[in-house]
């Protein structure tokens, strides 16, 4: 499952679908929104997505962990649109027979992610807002 | 030819729209499409800006030649997660 949604996500949703009576492990990661940012105070988040790439992007992180490492189910689902500070803009989940597996290839999915999927985050500030992003190391478009 | 180009984020703030149909000589490259792009969308000059290049929904270089009904979108800096 590597989808973009536009409402919350279920952890136990991709739990549910990552689940596997061969494996000994499952684990998660949950990307949350964060109330602030290199000294700003964030109000909202947003994001944004060409989605039909963005998703043929996750898909492939999750075909390039199953290359490297053995495991069994992945899925991975982000959020877009407006996201409420402390919520969760992207799950990942991956179920292996063993422990390490699922914990490297959750790892190696989340950066993988911030690299090359094309999702953009828009950060609300007190005073302004901004497009982030670390191509160039600053964020962009700062108004 | 004509080419689908579709603006995300800063650069669909930047151009005022998010989708154009734009028409390019036979053997356009990416590279001569954003040139044709930023004379006519002058915002979407963005100082510094470093674009990755997708068409088709797959990256490719700046001279990779594009073909008639191509989709082209110029990524800007992704910040998923």
């Amino acid at each position: 499952m590597f989808r973009v949604v536009n409402r919350p996500i279920d952890v136990n949703e991709l739990v549910r679908y990552v689940a596997d009576p061969e494996a000994g492990a499952i684990a998660t990661f949950i990307g949350t929104t964060r109330n602030n940012n290199e000294g700003r105070k964030v109000t909202a988040l947003e994001y944004e997505a060409y989605p039909e790439m963005a998703e043929k992007e996750l898909a492939r992180i999750g075909a390039d962990a199953a290359k490297k490492w053995q495991i069994s189910r992945m899925a991975i689902v982000h959020r877009l649109g407006p996201v409420q500070i402390g919520e969760a803009s992207v799950i990942i989940a991956v179920s292996s027979a063993h422990r390490e597996a699922a914990f490297a290839a959750s790892r190696f999915a989340i950066e993988e992610i911030k690299k090359t999927v094309p999702i953009w985050k828009k950060e609300v500030f007190e005073g302004g807002e901004v497009w982030i992003g670390t191509q160039t190391g600053q964020p962009l478009g700062m108004k | 030819m004509k080419i689908r180009v579709k603006f995300f984020a800063i650069l669909r703030e930047r151009a005022g729209t998010s989708e154009a149909m734009k028409e390019v000589a036979a053997g356009s490259t990416v590279a001569d499409l954003w040139r044709q792009l930023q004379s006519e969308y002058p915002g979407l000059d963005v100082p510094g800006i470093r674009l990755l290049y997708a068409v088709n929904q797959n990256y490719v270089g700046l001279d990779y030649k594009l073909n008639d009904k191509d989709e082209v979108v110029f990524v800007p800096p992704v910040s998923g997660g």
